[in-house]
């Protein structure tokens, strides 16, 4: 089985790197899985999880990743965005923090005011930091 | 001349600041490693993004449908994003940056209208409003060791005042660290994005997904900031090469006058003692 060399690069530095067997990622036109001498394409991503298969199907590592996009040359995979997090670096507490005092905010504005759309944001945020961490729970009992 | 006690006091006082000044050195060498070791960080991320940006920008170029942000339209109203310290102690660092500023908006501008300032740092902060600078905003506590989240709110603006016409250029101003004791005043043009076009594109043929308009809609804002954060990084590490620089000189000189001021002291003490000496023989030669 082929592999492609892939990375995740934010503004903090190159969080993931090495070869995997496929990645699966959300687009904003939809989900795209994406396997070795894929056609050269670019696509912004949303606020989702991405996966990153290796050549031995049994290992898979996951990345919440906040945005950005998905560069794919014929040689390499790159994924770009202001934030995106390994799940083993995912810091739950904060997450949870984060998704509540957005839930709080939700709570008292309406969909046409100034602040819902960011709010709602960091709950799309702080909500894929708590999934993507409990993932890996899940991978750690079977 | 001043008596062996005024010395002595002023040279325990005088290393008494040069230890301070020292200290000061070494946190500033400290983190300005560390400002070093994210520049880098970050340039792996600038670098690709600046490569796809380019790579679409200018295939996208023949098409009519031309992103706002490549666009440079009239100018009637110029934004400085203007980056300065919270805190002086630091050479010329903020003084270079204020007062270029001032000279190019006395050269540029006639009136108010046309330029608003946005400002970083507390010493850039009190200096516009002092003199009563369009301040269109300011952030001021930006930590030493900078994330991306602290300077996003800002970016955000900045580039949100573009897109909503508030302005039609945004300038960046702030000092370039070339290396440990040298540091360069850049200004350059964040928006529009103009300096693409002079990029080496490499050719390859990517298809987007959904169409070029909505990448290039998603991915510019992106590279704005990014850019705005690079820069500010950049100046964070700047910020701290020339106070570890100011910091140096001052326990250089610090150095010096403990050096003169010793030097004094020893020959007051030999006046003295010599004093004493004349003063008994002068003492025994009387009693004789």
């Amino acid at each position: 089985m082929s592999t492609v060399h892939t990375d995740i690069v934010t503004p903090a530095g190159k969080i993931y790197e090495g070869d995997v067997h496929m990645v699966c990622v959300r687009s904003t036109s939809g989900e795209m899985g994406i396997l070795p001498h894929h056609m050269p394409i670019v696509a912004p991503l949303e606020i989702a999880l991405v996966r990153l298969k290796h050549e031995n199907e049994e290992v898979v590592d996951y990345a919440a990743v906040h945005g950005g996009f998905i560069q794919v040359s014929p040689d390499r995979i790159s994924i770009l965005s202001e934030a995106a997090e390994m799940k083993d670096q995912i810091d739950v507490e904060r997450a949870q923090i984060a998704r509540d005092e957005a839930q709080k905010a939700l709570g008292t504005l309406h969909k046409s005011s100034e602040g819902y759309a960011q709010a709602m944001l960091k709950l799309k945020r702080a909500e894929l930091r708590l999934n993507t961490a409990a993932i890996k729970e899940k991978v750690q009992e079977s | 001349m001043p008596s062996m006690r005024d010395i002595k006091e002023k040279i325990a006082s005088t290393k008494k600041m040069r230890k301070i000044t020292k200290a000061m050195q070494m946190v500033s060498a400290a983190k300005l490693n560390h400002a070093q070791s994210s520049a880098q960080a970050y340039s792996a991320y600038a670098t690709k993004l600046r490569e796809v940006v380019a790579s679409i920008a200018g295939t996208a170029k023949g098409s009519s449908a031309k992103h706002p942000m490549l666009q440079s339209r009239p100018v009637k109203k110029t934004a400085y994003l203007v980056v300065t310290a919270d805190r002086g102690l630091a050479g010329a660092y903020n003084n270079n940056i204020l007062k270029y500023t001032h000279e190019l908006i006395q050269q540029k501008h006639q009136s108010k209208d046309e330029y608003t300032i946005i400002v970083t740092g507390k010493v850039g902060l009190n200096y516009f409003t002092k003199r009563g600078y369009p301040v269109a905003f300011s952030k001021i506590g930006l930590p030493d060791e900078l994330s991306f989240d602290d300077v996003i709110g800002i970016a955000k603006d900045a580039v949100a005042l573009f897109s909503d016409k508030k302005i039609d250029e945004l300038h960046l101003i702030y000092n370039h660290l070339i290396n440990a004791i040298s540091q360069s005043l850049v200004n350059t043009q964040v928006l529009p994005l103009t300096d693409l076009e002079k990029e080496p594109v490499k050719k390859a043929n990517y298809s987007y997904e959904p169409d070029e308009d909505e990448v290039l809609a998603a991915l510019l804002p992106l590279y704005a900031e990014g850019q705005i954060y690079g820069a500010l990084l950049d100046a964070k590490a700047a910020e701290h090469a020339a106070r570890m620089t100011a910091m140096r000189n001052s326990t250089d000189n610090a150095s010096e006058i403990i050096d003169h001021l010793s030097l004094s002291f020893n020959r007051a003490r030999q006046a003295a003692i010599t004093q004493e000496i004349t003063e008994i023989v002068g003492g025994a030669a009387a009693l004789e």
